[in-house]
């Protein structure tokens, strides 16, 4: 394997060469495609919702809905977002930007693809077997229904897990163990960072999920009643289980999408990035916490006051890392030279979302708000601010900013600038009306609801179409970039991180000589 | 100056109407961070929109300061929030308390979580579930309560038929501010004392199927001398009278043959006596302690040997469970709680 | 990564042997770490229920016979013994012991596996079983099944590992009798041992668990 300097995309060619490769630029795009369909199935599901609560009154009968809101729900967070950035950008950039030659085991990393598409397919088979109608929660003892449609799911879920594990522990070794000379720890780029920390908390919080669901399958084929309180389980035990992996998800979900934002709002301002050291251990500081927090999920849920009181203020404390990196990210702007390409839209669009969902979790991490907002559209709101406004807009602004290098090619700048207006206008059209439908107490899960809550669900519905334009746009952008795109120079936006140093689209073995770093990451002098 | 912000920042929040004192003083505390989260993203995309604007980029070769961190800027944006986040945190837990106080005299009533409707039971025998008016249309159960009365729910989630599974709900008043899950095979409580007279909307917040959205329910809130006279029954809608809920403890405790083995006088028996049960600490054989309170009562019945009191023998009392409905079971607990 | 000469050719993206070697032992450590967190959620929830119903755990591990128990402890640990004899040969390139290590290994996890049969079949006949299904004894308890519900997940579960180690065991020694192990390399046999080492260790935690408490 000398190098050839031929690109990654040359070479070997045809399908089987693709679902074979242990290259890990070719698996990132095999993730790309994958988990693009993916959030296409999971954005038809979120039209179709927003189609059944454009008016009160049944579109569809409540158990479609259901179904609906929970496919909606479980591709969405266990097959698009789980996996989006750290196992599309993550694959490709990571071991570029450490100046490595590949992933520390390229064999484990196509066997993580193969796992989540197999976990997709049983996922996709359940809606064969009547669908499920759990919610992407799968709270007992509402999931505890004999269904083998339930049980496929929990299954899929949990290979879906097992792939998110073995993705991280992959990125882990690979920051151990192969980072180019000269890049110690303290000179990686932020984006290796926070995917850094989020494999640590792939590896240590999904198999507890994995045994959760592995419990909830056993319980509906057997029916061991360990969550069912019928046989002297207890329910709110499940609870507890499911949040203390799904609440360290939530920032599986989101740090990566900070990485992103911290590497773009550095290179479209050509400034280095303000409070490296904050950022990079902030990170880590909220993967850390985020491990105490579960229980501000379960406020109503029968748990003790005390411990009610314990999550609230530690939930606080995860706040705090958060705001660091908002402010960091605002001083980095201080001064700058900020070219307001389509990349820095995103960013600046993740900026304002991000803020928004950050302030309001303080809403439902303190207990006395939350009793209120529980379970209603407010707690929808909020986790789509931080969710989609966030990890979205972070996905599509590193998608442009680097698909340059992925594919060789330059995007159209005013197309592409088009689908950030209509992305962002969309979305806060869709979401910041359900603040005010969560302050008016209407709860979520509701197929039908109360004149009162009608013209801001409209308003609602309307901000969805516009999302889902934006989103074909940008597809677009990205077909004609691929199709008939200028090509792409080595550096096109005056980077300094390593994986700008190599060609585009990069050899196959990335470097056609091991860089040999010297400096940070941002030197913009 | 700063409550006047706070009070036209209530005004103007989209919150439903405030109807208890611990609804307005959450209002308070919503204004509060309605405020600090205004003036925060002020700052943050205030000054991002004015940097974007101050600092576009002029020529390809614009130069840039190296301005790689700043202590003492760090330290105040970590302070600041933090302060915030914690004065968030006190004020919501102290709220918090103030919605967990239970007031000893507050008029208790037993709630059902169904699949899919909410049932009201009162001390005085009536139950309250939906009903359908003149029309045929679906009337969703009505909660009558006094106004400033301190009043109690006992949620528990109960099964519709022998077949169906009991699932979690969650009794939502947005008026009051007050939420808590209805789980099946045990109570949880909420309190709540309403200061203002009208008719309010309770919804199930908590997933539990096909009707989950329709779901609901309502409390009307009469004044003291109304609801009185709803509960002697003269206004129309009021049930007639049955036997009060104790009563059907009474009966409930010969159904089910409780009183072969526990009297009512305090002397004990096979097993403990249920006069001046409720309440009161007991020891149990294994060195434990518990308070006798519904959730106790409810697990002898269900599980009888799994805490015997001191000085009573185990393995006496069958299991009834699976026999005896989770009505009779509050029945019986309320039975108990007059046995002073 | 492998290949069948005597020389190992690491991976392009290593530098030497040596990284890819520690490369691959850390992967393997951080398997283990998330394998100990999926046993761990297991454990706590013993541990929770185990204080909600004290009687059913203790009436329910009075039923668990403690020397089948400690036999397969007991065998385990011999087999421990026998894995780290198997990386040791498998390292000095000796192939005869080596397979022979390894082959002790694998008979010792099926006579764990034989042992664990016995027990599971005495306890179906007896209707000792999880949740819903029990029907033996209930000493006055309602909540028997949960004792055996805990049992059967967590024994069941180890056991799974027990199996899969045992596939694994058989996959190096095959390549071990190939030779294809030697002291520049040998981290498939490394790899599993110390998978094989945690199944025992789960299995210290189990015996007393499930079988001593009572």
């Amino acid at each position: 394997m000398a190098g050839s300097g031929k690109s990654y995309l040359e070479g070997e060619t045809g399908l089987w060469s693709w679902l074979t490769s242990l290259d890990h630029k070719r698996i990132g795009l095999l993730y790309f495609f994958s988990v693009a369909f993916f959030f296409l199935l999971g954005g038809i599901f979120a039209l179709l919702i927003r189609l059944e609560l454009f008016s009160p009154g049944a579109l569809f009968p409540a158990d479609m809905y259901n179904r609906f809101m929970t496919y909606h729900g479980a591709v969405m967070v266990f097959f698009v977002i789980i996996p989006g950035i750290p196992a599309i950008l993550g694959n490709f950039f990571l071991p570029l930007q450490i100046g490595a030659k590949d992933v520390a085991f390229p064999r484990l990393n196509l066997m993580s693809w193969y796992f989540l598409m197999t976990a997709a397919v049983m996922a996709l088979c359940t809606l064969l077997l009547g669908g499920v109608d759990t919610g992407w929660t799968f709270y007992t003892p509402y999931s505890i229904s004999f269904k083998p449609a339930t049980i496929l799911m929990a299954f899929a879920v949990f290979i879906a897990g097992f792939s998110s594990i073995l993705t991280g522990l992959n990125f882990i070794a690979t920051v151990h163990r192969l980072r180019a000379p000269g890049m110690t720890m303290n000179r990686m780029p932020l984006f290796v960072w926070a995917i850094y920390s989020t494999a640590i908390l792939q590896v240590l919080a999904t198999p507890v999920l994995g045994i959760t669901v592995l419990l909830l399958a056993m319980e509906n084929i057997f029916n061991i009643g360990i969550f069912d309180p019928a046989l002297g389980g207890d329910p709110v035990l499940f609870q507890h289980f499911f949040w203390f992996y799904s609440h360290p998800a939530v920032y599986i979900m989101v740090l990566p999408a900070m990485g992103v934002i911290s590497e773009l709002v550095t290179t479209y301002s050509r400034k280095t990035i303000f409070g490296y050291t904050a950022i990079a251990y902030s990170s880590l500081a909220i993967a850390a916490i985020s491990f105490l927090v579960w229980g501000h999920h379960m406020f109503t849920s029968g748990q003790s006051e005390v411990a009610a009181i314990t999550f609230s203020v530690l939930t606080m404390l995860v706040g705090v890392p958060t705001a660091i990196k908002l402010f960091n990210w605002l001083a980095t702007l201080y001064r700058g030279s900020i070219q307001m390409t389509t990349p820095m839209l995103y960013t600046l669009g993740f900026m304002f979302i991000f803020t928004i969902g950050g302030m309001t979790g303080i809403y439902l991490a303190t207990i006395a708000t939350d009793i209120h907002f529980h379970d209603t559209y407010f707690v929808v709101a909020h986790f789509h601010y931080v969710m989609v406004g966030g990890t979205l807009m972070a996905i599509m602004g590193g998608a442009f900013h680097w698909l340059p290098k992925m594919v060789g090619k330059m995007y159209n700048e005013s197309i592409a600038r088009m689908s950030f207006v209509f992305i962002f206008i969309g979305f806060n059209v869709t979401f910041f009306p359900q603040f005010v439908l969560g302050n008016m107490g209407m709860p979520r899960r509701y197929h039908d609801y109360l004149p009162a809550f009608e013209s801001l669900n409209k308003i609602s519905t309307i901000g969805s179409w516009m999302i889902g334009f934006g989103f074909l746009i940008a597809l677009y952008a990205i077909i004609q970039a691929i199709r008939s795109g200028s090509p792409a120079p080595m550096n096109p936006w005056g980077s300094k991180t390593l994986e700008w140093t190599t060609a585009s689209p990069p050899p196959h073995e990335n470097f056609l000589t091991t860089p040999t770093v010297t400096a940070g990451p941002y030197e913009f002098k | 100056m700063i409550s006047m912000f706070i009070a036209m920042a209530s005004a103007s929040t989209f919150m439903p109407p405030a109807a208890t004192q611990v609804a307005k003083q959450l209002n308070h505390l919503y204004a509060f961070m309605l405020i600090s989260s205004v003036i925060s993203f002020i700052i943050l995309v205030g000054g991002m929109i004015y940097f974007v604007y101050k600092y576009k980029r002029k020529t390809a070769n614009d130069k840039t300061p190296y301005i790689s961190h700043n202590h003492t800027l760090e330290f105040i944006w970590s302070f600041i929030p933090f302060v915030i986040f914690m004065a968030c945190f006190a004020w919501g837990a102290y709220i918090y308390k103030e919605m967990r106080t239970f007031d000893e005299n507050a008029l208790e009533i037993n709630v059902y979580g169904k699949k899919w409707v909410w049932e009201f039971e009162y001390k005085d025998g009536r139950k309250i579930t939906n009903g359908v008016d003149a029309n045929g249309k679906l009337e969703p159960a009505t909660m009558v309560v006094p106004v400033n009365t301190p009043v109690k729910l006992l949620l528990t989630s109960v099964k519709l038929s022998p077949e169906d599974k009991a699932v979690l709900h969650s009794f939502f008043v947005p008026a009051f501010r007050v939420k808590q899950d209805a789980l099946p095979g045990r109570y949880t409580a909420l309190t709540f004392t309403a200061d203002e007279k009208g008719l309010f909307q309770v919804f199930c917040a908590e997933y539990c199927g096909t009707g989950h959205s329709s779901m609901m329910a309502k409390i009307k809130v009469v004044s003291k001398e109304d609801f009185d006279a709803w509960v002697l029954g003269e206004e129309a809608g009021g049930a007639p009278k049955e036997m009060t809920l104790a009563d059907k403890g009474r009966a409930a405790y010969a159904k089910w043959a409780c009183i072969g083995c526990h009297t009512l006088d305090g002397s004990p028996s096979t097993g403990p006596s249920w006069k001046g049960l409720w309440g009161n600490e007991r020891s149990f054989n294994d060195g434990g302690k518990a308070v006798a309170d519904e959730n106790y009562i409810r697990e002898s019945i269900m599980d009888p040997n799994k805490h015997v009191v001191k000085g009573f023998e185990p393995n006496k009392m069958p299991t009834f469970k699976g026999m005896i409905s989770d009505e009779d079971i509050t029945a019986i607990i309320e039975f108990i709680k007059t046995l002073k | 990564m492998s290949s069948n000469s005597q020389h190992h050719h690491f991976a392009h993206h290593f530098e030497s042997e040596e990284h890819e070697y520690a490369t691959s032992k850390e992967g393997v450590w951080l398997f283990l770490v998330s394998e100990i967190l999926m046993f761990g959620g297991l454990f706590v929830g013993y541990i929770i229920y185990q204080h909600m119903y004290p009687q059913v755990f203790h009436e329910g591990a009075m039923h668990l016979d403690w020397r089948l128990g400690a036999l397969n402890t007991i065998v385990l640990l011999f087999s421990s013994l026998t894995m780290v004899l198997g990386v040791h040969f498998s390292q000095l390139g000796d192939r005869k012991k080596a397979v022979t290590a390894l082959a002790i290994t694998i008979l010792c996890g099926a006579i764990f596996m034989c042992v664990k049969y016995i027990e599971y079949s005495h306890k179906i006949h007896e209707g000792l079983l999880p949740g819903a299904w029990y029907t033996g004894e209930t000493h006055g308890l309602s909540n028997m099944g949960l004792y055996f519900s805990f049992y059967f997940m967590m024994t069941g579960l180890h056991g799974t590992h027990v199996l899969g180690g045992m596939c694994l065991i058989l996959w190096v020694l095959l390549r071990a009798n190939k030779g294809e192990f030697n002291s520049h390399y040998y981290t498939p046999v490394e790899g599993v041992g110390l998978f094989w080492h945690l199944v025992d260790l789960i299995w210290i935690f189990l015996f007393p668990l499930l079988y001593l408490v009572g």
